[in-house]
C-alpha cells in the first residue's frame, strides 16, 4: 500500500466506523466490519487504484459485512429459538448506507469514538489498544508489534475492551455537558500515554518508538481541530510537538540517551517548535490554564533557548511551581527541584528532594536517585553522586537509561581528582 | 509493563514431586493452572506461558576447548529449588503482576492444600520480536 493510501485509510477509519455504528448500533461488530473493510481496501486499492469516493466505498463494504454478520446472527438465533422472524428479509437487513460527507454529526463521530474508547470503564491498556484500532485505524498486528506482545494477546485485549464497553452500557453519543470535562480528560490522558510509550518506551532496547508517537500526535491534532477552543487539547498537542521536535537530538548513533543540556540543538525541528510555541502562546492568552498547557509552556521555554546556557530557568521554576500546585505528581516535584537547583544552586534542589523520600510512589523509581546524583554532581560531591547514579541504574527498566546512568558514574570515577 | 513470573519447585530426586501425587490432586492442580492461564489470556495479559521438563533432564552447556561445546548432566546438587515454569505477562502495574503471582502461588497440592510456592517476579528490561 502506498503511504498516501494508507494515510487516507487511517484518516477515514473513524468516520467510516461512526457511520456504521450509527446505522447498525452494535459497536463491537461494526468495529470488526470496518477493520475488514480497511484490509480489503488496502489490497484492492493497491491493484485497482483509490476509488472516486473512498469513504463511501469503505462504508459500503463495511455495511455489507455488517449485513452478513446480522444475517448469520439472525440465522443462529432462529436455529436456537426456532422462532420465525415475521419481518420480510429486506427489513431484517439494513439497506445500503447513505454516504453523506457534510453532516456535522458525522464530523463529531471521531470524537464520540474517542470518548467511548477512552472511557474510564476500560483499563488504560485496553483503552490504548482500542483507540489505536478503532480511531487510529491500525491493525491488531501493528498495535501488537508496537507494544512488543503477540498478536493474540493484543486481540484479546481489544476484545476485552469491547466487552467492557458493552457491560458498561456505553452508548454511541456525545457526552453531556456535565460529563464532558472528565471524559475529555480521559481521552487526552490516553493519547498522552500513547505518545509517551512511543517517546520514552518504558521497557525495551530502543528509546523511541516513533510510530506510536506520531500516531498519538495525529490523534491529538484531530482532537484539537475538533475542539479548537479547548485549552488542554491545544496544550497536549503543543506539548507533543515541542517534545517530539527534540527527537533526533535525544539519542546518539548507538541509541544512547543524550540529556537536554548536551543535545545538539541544531538538530531540533525548528518548524515543530515554532508551531508548538505559537499554539501554546495563543492558548495561554485565553486563560483557564491546565496541566498540559503548563508542561507545554515549559517545553516551549526550553525550545526557545538557542544554547542550554540561555535557558530561562527562573521562568521554568515559576511554571513548575504552578504545576506543582495543580498536580500531586511526584515527577513534577522532581522537576521542580531541578529547576530550583538551576536557579538557586544544588543545595536548594537537594533540600526540596528530601520531602520525596517518604513518597511510596517513587519507592521503586530510578528518577529520585538520578536527580539526586545530578544535583550532588553539580555540588561537586563526586562520590555521593556516583553512588546515586549506580543506585538509579539498578532501578530503571530502560536499557538506554541504564547505560546512560552507568556511564555517568563511570565518567565521574575516571576523572582525575 | 512486562514481567516474568518464575515458579520454583523443590528439586526432589530430579523428578517433580507432582508425578507422585494422587490423580485427583494432579487434576485439581492442572485445572487450577488452566483456569489461571485462561483468565490471563482472555484479559489480554498473557504473553506466554511455558512449563519446563524436570531438573533430571537439565544439561549444563559451556564452550569446550575444541569446536564442540561441553555438555554435562545435572545434578546441581547444591540447588534446593528449580525453575519449573514461567509466565510472561504484560500488565498495567507491578501490583497486578504481584497479584497474579500471588494467585499462582496458591495452586493446590496434595490433598488440595495450597502449595504456597515462591514465585519470583522480575520486570522485563528488553524484548525482541521474533
Amino acid at each position: 500500500m502506498q503511504s498516501t493510501g494508507e494515510h487516507l485509510l487511517r484518516e477515514l477509519a473513524p468516520q467510516v466506523l461512526g457511520a456504521v455504528v450509527r446505522r447498525f448500533g452494535d459497536f463491537s461488530a461494526a468495529e470488526d466490519a470496518v477493520q475488514e473493510a480497511l484490509t480489503a481496501a488496502a489490497m484492492q486499492w493497491r491493484d485497482a487504484g483509490v476509488p472516486d469516493n473512498p469513504r463511501a466505498w469503505l462504508i459500503h463494504v463495511a455495511g455489507r459485512r455488517m449485513s452478513d454478520h446480522l444475517r448469520a446472527e439472525l440465522a443462529r438465533r432462529r436455529r436456537e429459538t426456532a422462532l420465525v422472524m415475521e419481518a420480510p428479509p429486506d427489513e431484517q437487513v439494513v439497506p445500503a448506507l447513505d454516504a453523506r460527507t457534510e453532516d456535522p454529526a458525522e464530523q463529531d463521530d471521531t470524537l464520540i469514538l474517542l470518548f467511548m474508547c477512552c472511557h474510564s470503564a476500560l483499563t488504560r491498556s485496553s483503552a490504548i489498544a482500542l483507540t489505536l484500532r478503532a480511531v487510529g485505524g491500525l491493525t491488531t498486528g501493528e498495535i501488537a508489534n508496537a507494544f512488543l506482545v503477540p498478536e493474540a494477546t493484543m486481540a484479546q485485549r481489544i476484545s476485552r475492551a469491547k466487552q467492557s464497553i458493552k457491560k458498561a452500557g456505553l452508548r454511541f453519543r456525545m457526552p453531556t455537558d456535565s460529563e464532558r470535562a472528565e471524559r475529555l480528560g480521559a481521552v487526552l490522558h490516553v493519547l498522552y500515554l500513547v505518545f509517551n510509550e512511543g517517546y520514552a518506551s518504558s521497557a525495551g532496547p530502543s528509546l523511541q518508538r516513533t510510530d506510536l508517537s506520531s500516531e498519538a500526535m495525529r490523534l491529538a491534532r484531530a482532537v484539537h481541530n475538533l475542539l479548537p477552543k479547548d485549552g488542554e487539547a491545544a496544550g497536549l498537542l503543543a506539548l507533543m510537538l515541542l517534545t517530539d521536535a527534540r527527537r533526533t537530538a535525544r539519542t546518539g548513533p548507538d541509541g544512547e540517551l543524550i540529556p537536554l543540556d548536551e543535545q545538539d540543538r541544531s538538530l531540533w525541528d525548528r518548524a515543530a517548535i515554532a508551531e508548538g510555541v505559537a499554539l501554546i502562546t495563543e492558548t495561554l492568552s485565553r486563560g483557564s490554564i491546565g496541566a498540559y498547557q503548563l508542561q507545554a509552556a515549559i517545553a516551549a521555554v526550553h525550545g526557545e533557548a538557542e544554547r542550554a546556557a540561555d535557558t530561562d530557568w527562573p521562568q521554568i521554576l515559576a511554571l513548575y511551581g504552578l504545576l506543582k500546585h495543580m498536580s500531586d505528581n511526584p515527577m513534577v516535584a522532581l522537576n521542580h527541584a531541578i529547576a530550583a537547583a538551576m536557579v538557586h544552586g544544588p543545595a536548594a534542589g537537594l533540600e526540596l528532594l528530601k520531602s520525596l523520600d517518604a513518597d511510596t510512589r517513587l519507592a521503586d523509581n530510578h528518577r529520585l536517585d538520578a536527580v539526586r546524583a545530578h544535583l550532588f554532581e553539580m555540588a561537586g560531591d563526586r562520590d555521593t553522586a556516583m553512588a546515586h547514579y549506580r543506585a538509579a541504574a539498578n532501578r530503571t527498566s530502560s536499557i538506554p537509561e541504564r547505560d546512560y546512568l552507568i556511564m555517568k558514574a563511570a565518567r565521574l570515577g575516571a576523572k582525575p581528582r | 509493563m512486562k514481567f516474568i513470573l518464575m515458579m520454583h519447585a523443590p528439586r526432589g530426586t530430579g523428578d517433580y514431586a507432582i508425578f507422585n501425587w494422587p490423580p485427583e490432586d494432579l487434576k485439581a492442580h492442572s485445572n487450577f493452572m488452566k483456569r489461571l492461564n485462561e483468565d490471563l489470556r482472555s484479559a489480554g495479559e498473557l504473553v506466554s506461558v511455558e512449563g519446563l521438563t524436570p531438573p533430571g533432564q537439565a544439561r549444563l552447556v559451556r564452550a569446550g576447548k575444541g569446536d564442540a561445546p561441553e555438555i554435562t548432566d545435572g545434578p546441581f546438587a547444591e540447588a534446593k529449588e528449580f525453575l519449573a515454569g514461567f509466565w510472561i505477562v504484560d500488565v498495567e502495574s507491578a501490583e497486578r503482576a504481584y497479584a497474579i503471582a500471588g494467585r499462582a502461588s496458591t495452586a493446590p497440592g496434595p490433598g488440595g492444600t495450597p502449595l504456597n510456592m515462591s514465585i519470583e517476579v522480575r520486570e522485563v528490561m528488553f524484548s525482541g520480536s521474533p
